[in-house]
């Protein structure tokens, strides 16, 4: 059995008791919500930290709901919430779609929203959803909040713009109408990471593409992003020559290297291929009829 | 759900519930982890970050102070020991601790025992140790180049990477087949490393009790009594005050055959510290460090006529066996059975020869559900099959059926000497086709392609060599592989059966206790299998190669006869008759021509125990024993058939049907057979879509975890068809033939045939195993990659 070092526990009572606690231990300390990318890191040794912050008892960071223009998704809300939500499917069916491709229904059942975007993995699928549909994150600290797009929250792989004494409270999705969203993964087997996945949001207004978003992720794009692609789109009407050029933007300004799930010039095709098939998708459903 | 309603009586062969599942399904199964003694102390071992690397020094010193830990054990500690290096199964050695280098990234460097296994693995990060980085040898067709380094300097005056070479069949005559023929075909194919990776990684508890001098060990071994025997030879420790227990297993496939550095470090800590030591490895440590299958790189050669009658086969193989040559087989076959490569298909000549060769890999090899390399030889045959079906342009089930041995050929003489016992091939093969609507298949397959869809259908069938096997050819480290038994019958007529064999999940509790009933006719209910204990058992050599029905089933057959011989004289006196007038129903022997007078075997054994006067000759009690030594292997054998569809846009591949006819000869519990061959259909799923253990140029392994080294979920899985004909082997006491690795053999070529039959609108040939999402791609590029070394 893979043992962790020791450490030490805490139980945070709330958003600011989690925030007092981790200005207490100080930089040795760490947030732990699911749990299913830190225990597993952890027990590797990869990770060390001296006294766990649990917050996963914090309920009031645990909703969707609908507040003004803005779709809101507290950090707390697990994988398998945002699968089963018929709010945010409503809205973007992306979610559902993604989510149901996330890990497997046990990682599912603890893994939270937050955890998965703080974790910044360069793989990790949520990134790209929110980056798809250009979120704004909102971060809590000791005297008050501040809301950053999403574009801006990572830094790198494994890496945020959180402050050792932050954390994510919430995720915020504009809402938009006439709006199509979708997602679109490879991975090796069920219960993988993705080889290559994207998602993608089309806003259509009066027959020409509004508004595009598309998040890439596993392969290196800035900031899970597809900007090249998303700009190639707005102000075109929705066509198979449009997608096609997009997706071909999307491949070029990714940068994927090889690992053991694929070389590189196979990611490429990957995010090709994928960004034409999610950005379709998104487009049907973007039609009034259908939404 | 399997119906399990039709064994009314209870006796005998049929369907019944498995007796172990009342216990694994209430959680109350008892593993190696489950068991905890007084005074228990843990045990980490401390590996190697080098696939090659000069140890300069070790410091333990921190370690030591540790206030938990109680010793730190270092290869130059079991130096004076005698016990650095063991033999390993191949007549070469393995190193329990590294003294002067480590060959593999994962090798064992030093062992801490500690109060618990937290502190155990904390003080792993206490210990000192100097490494001088050495090139490593990693791509196994690179290892006998001029100048690579020399990975085994152990070895006096060894001044290369070689290990063996060994050939099988005639080679003139097979190069004769080829000079005549119309067509012949070649390919390059690598089997590649695979890991058994069962759910239970592997454990012992060494427990040596300082006054008696008696030392337990608590194992996951599927072999216990040859455990004992090792120990006993290596460590020079008497051999009756050793008993190896192994409690349930959670899974073997072959990983669980040898005896690993982590078993002995237990045994050196117990001794030392006069306390039982429990040592489990993690999940990565059994995936890096513990034995590993295939790693076979084969060079195919098939002939044949213009119009598809095969003449000759010829393989090469280049066979990586890692750091030490520990590959467990009979000692007279360095590659076990590969020889039995030319398959069910009849042919004029063939002839493989395989060179074995170190590298800075993890050493092992054999284990894994294969029947001793059966499956690279059915690999390798069949893909050659379907390599040849393509350059004819002929449909692969055709060219099977027109080449398949025939039923009069039987007992059949293979072109390398093998004799198969049974067989009617066809039939298989046709009830194969049928249950799949194998026509219908090509035409949805026909349409399919005109509109750019990928569809395959794949065949494969195999010949499975079993039950190893008669000690005149076959031993391992010298020890026959003729296993024990013994039967008795308590006086109220209830039964105990005690094997030589250990189950890892099978069901052996269940379907010996039905061989038992079967011949006695004592229900199954009332016969108890005892095994797992070599204090408690018969000697014998262990569960593997699907060796427990032939061997140990035999011999529980032959046991179970001769109680009912035996019940039979005692019948006779309580009946006052002679025994010739005596015929047998199931579980009474009763007067010829009066049904009425006759007594049960619970009868019987309370008058084998109580003052009845016996014949002339006759001893006490019903009780009997049997070592069987097999006449020869069985030969069970299978048609495969599988559908896949693949993504054009993303080369991945959904199996959408899979259909395994298995003949094993007559099936102890059908439900029991149907769930191996399940089991045995989802491994060579995983193998050829997902399974493998490639390596970095540095020697790094990439198959480390569960996040890298993929095995099939339910999802990647059909709802399976299977289908039986029963051909029961000649020579078998009940013409049983085993299963339990059939569907692993059979599987893989299957999906492997049907995904390039899927990309044959490509122009694809050939791409090795795992056919991932990516390889798929590049082979549809026609770019195939290597993969047994890291993606570039
Ligand atoms: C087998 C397996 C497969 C997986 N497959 C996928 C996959 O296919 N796609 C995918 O996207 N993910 C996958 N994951 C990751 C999974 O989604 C994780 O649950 C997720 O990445 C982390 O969420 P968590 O709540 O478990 O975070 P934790 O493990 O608890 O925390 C992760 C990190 O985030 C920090 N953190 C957590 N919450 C906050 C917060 N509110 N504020 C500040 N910091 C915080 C923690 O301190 C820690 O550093 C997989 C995980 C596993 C184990």
């Amino acid at each position: 059995m893979q043992v962790p070092a020791p450490f030490d526990y805490r139980r945070a009572t709330s958003v600011g008791d989690a925030i007092a606690l981790l200005q207490d231990y100080g930089p040795d300390s760490r947030v732990i919500a699911g749990g299913h990318s830190l225990l597993p890191m952890m027990r590797l040794r990869l990770a060390r930290p001296e006294v766990l912050i649990d917050i996963n008892h914090l309920t009031e960071l645990d909703y969707i709901r609908v507040d003004g223009s803005f779709l809101k998704i507290g950090a707390m809300v697990r994988h398998v919430t945002l699968q089963t939500s018929h709010l945010a499917a409503e809205y973007y069916p992306i979610f559902a779609e993604a989510e149901a491709q996330i890990a497997d229904p046990l990682v599912r059942n603890r893994g939270t929203v937050g955890g998965s975007l703080c974790q910044a993995d360069p793989a990790e699928d949520l990134s790209a959803v929110f980056s798809a549909l250009k979120a704004n994150v909102v971060i809590a600290h000791r005297s008050g909040t501040r809301k950053v797009p999403i574009s801006e929250f990572h830094t790198g792989p494994y890496t945020t713009i959180l402050e050792a004494d932050e954390i994510l409270t919430e995720v915020e999705v504009p809402l938009r109408s006439n709006t199509g969203s979708a997602y679109e993964k490879v991975e090796r087997r069920v219960g993988d990471w993705a080889i290559a996945a994207v998602g993608a949001m089309v806003r259509i207004e009066e027959g020409l593409v509004s508004e595009a978003g598309i998040g890439l992720t596993a392969v290196r794009a800035d900031h899970f992003r597809a900007k090249e692609a998303e700009d190639s789109l707005v102000g075109r009407p929705p066509s198979t020559e449009a997608i096609a050029e997009a997706a071909s933007l999307a491949a070029t300004h990714c940068d994927p290297f090889a690992d053991q799930r694929g070389p590189e010039d196979y990611k490429r095709h990957l995010v090709e291929e994928l960004t034409k098939r999610a950005l379709s998708r998104a487009m049907n459903r973007s039609l009034p009829e259908v939404h | 759900m399997t119906d399990v309603k039709d064994k009314p009586d209870g006796v005998g062969f049929g369907r019944v519930i498995r007796k172990e599942d009342a216990r694994f399904v209430r959680g109350k199964g008892s593993y190696i982890d489950d068991i905890v003694l007084p005074g228990m102390l843990h045990g980490a071992v401390l590996r190697s970050p080098y696939a090659h690397a000069k140890i300069i020094s070790i410091d333990t010193s921190v370690a030591e102070k540790h206030p938990k830990v109680k010793a730190v054990i270092t290869g130059a500690l079991l130096e004076t020991l005698n016990l650095a290096w063991i033999p390993s199964l191949s007549h070469d050695v393995i190193a329990v601790l590294a003294t002067d280098k480590v060959r593999y990234q994962g090798q064992e460097v030093a062992f801490v025992i500690a109060e618990d296994r937290y502190s155990a693995r904390d003080a792993l990060e206490l210990i000192e140790v100097d490494y001088e980085v050495l090139p490593a040898v990693v791509d196994a067709k690179r290892a006998l180049d001029p100048g690579m380094v020399v990975i085994r300097d152990d070895i006096e005056n060894k001044k290369d990477n070689y290990i063996f070479d060994w050939g099988s069949g005639d080679e003139a005559a097979t190069e004769a087949v080829f000079e005549k023929a119309d067509v012949i075909v070649e390919q390059d194919m690598l089997y590649p490393r695979v890991h058994p990776a069962p759910m239970e990684t592997c454990g012992a508890i060494a427990d040596m009790d300082p006054i008696s001098g008696k030392l337990t060990i608590y194992c996951t071994t599927q072999a216990p009594h040859a455990h004992r025997t090792l120990y006993a030879l290596v460590a020079g420790l008497p051999e009756h005050k050793l008993r190896v227990y192994s409690p349930d297993i959670g899974g073997g496939f072959g990983n669980k055959v040898g005896i690993y550095p982590g078993y002995v470090l237990s045994v050196v800590g117990s001794i030392i510290t006069k306390r039982p030591v429990k040592w489990v490895e993690d999940r990565s440590e059994n995936l890096m460090s513990t034995s590993f299958a295939r790693d076979y790189h084969m060079k195919g050669k098939i002939a044949s006529t213009r119009d598809g009658k095969i003449l000759g086969l010829r393989v090469d193989v280049l066979a990586d066996h890692g750091a030490f040559n520990n590959t467990a087989q009979p000692t007279k076959f360095p590659a076990g059975f590969f020889h039995v490569f030319s398959g069910s298909y009849d042919m004029e000549a063939a002839y493989c020869s395989v060179k074995g060769v170190y590298t800075n890999k993890a050493p092992g090899g054999v284990a894994y559900a294969c029947s001793f390399r059966v499956t690279e030889a059915v690999y390798a045959v069949e893909r050659m099959v379907d390599r040849l079906a393509l350059e004819l342009d002929m449909d692969p089930a055709d060219l099977r059926m027109k080449n398949l041995l025939r039923p009069e050929q039987f007992p059949y003489t293979s072109p390398t000497g093998w004799e198969y016992d049974s067989g009617e091939y066809p039939r298989a093969l046709q009830l194969a086709m049928d249950i799949a609507g194998y026509e219908d298949l090509r035409k949805e397959q026909a349409e399919k392609r005109a509109n750019g869809e990928l569809m395959g259908i794949g065949l494969s069938f195999f010949t499975e060599t079993v039950g190893a096997g008669p000690k005149k050819h076959m031993d391992i480290l010298g020890l026959g592989m003729a296993d024990g038994c013994e039967v008795r019958v308590h006086p109220t007529g209830k039964a105990v059966v005690r094997l030589s064999v250990q189950t890892q999940g099978q069901g052996h509790e269940t379907t010996f206790a039905q061989i038992v009933s079967e011949v006695t006719g004592i229900p199954v209910a009332d016969v108890e299998v005892i095994h797992g204990d070599t204090d408690n058992t018969p000697f014998g050599l262990g569960t593997y190669g699907s060796r427990s029905t032939p061997v140990s089933g035999a011999a529980a057959a032959v046991a179970s006869k001769r109680i009912v011989e035996k019940a039979r004289l005692i019948a006779s006196a309580m009946l006052e008759c002679s025994p010739d007038d005596l015929e047998w129903t199931t579980g009474r022997w009763q007067v010829k021509g009066d049904p009425s007078a006759g007594k049960t075997i619970a009868e019987i054994a309370l008058a084998a125990h109580a003052n009845l006067e016996l014949p002339e000759g006759v001893e006490g009690h019903l009780d009997a024993s049997c070592v069987y030594d097999p006449p020869n292997l069985t030969f069970p054998f299978g048609a495969y058939i599988c559908v896949v569809d693949v993504d054009p846009g993303t080369g991945k591949v959904k199996v959408r049907r899979f259909i395994a006819v298995d003949d094993c000869g007559p099936r102890i519990n059908p439900m029991i057979v149907e769930g191996q061959v399940h089991g045995g259909l989802a491994d060579g799923v995983g193998m050829a879509l997902m399974e493998s253990i490639p390596f970095d140029e540095d020697g790094n392994c990439l198959g480390g975890s569960f996040m890298d080294y993929l095995l099939p979920t339910s999802l990647e899985c059909p709802s399976w068809e299977t289908g039986e004909t029963v051909t029961p082997s000649p020579h078998h006491p009940l013409g049983l033939k085993g299963v339990g690795e059939s569907a692993t053999v059979g599987s893989p070529p299957a999906v492997v045939n049907a995904v390039l039959d899927a990309l044959k609108p490509f122009g694809v040939k050939h791409a090795d195993m795992p056919l991932t999402p990516a390889q798929v791609w590049r082979a549809m590029q026609g770019r195939p990659m290597r993969t047994d070394l890291a993606i570039q």
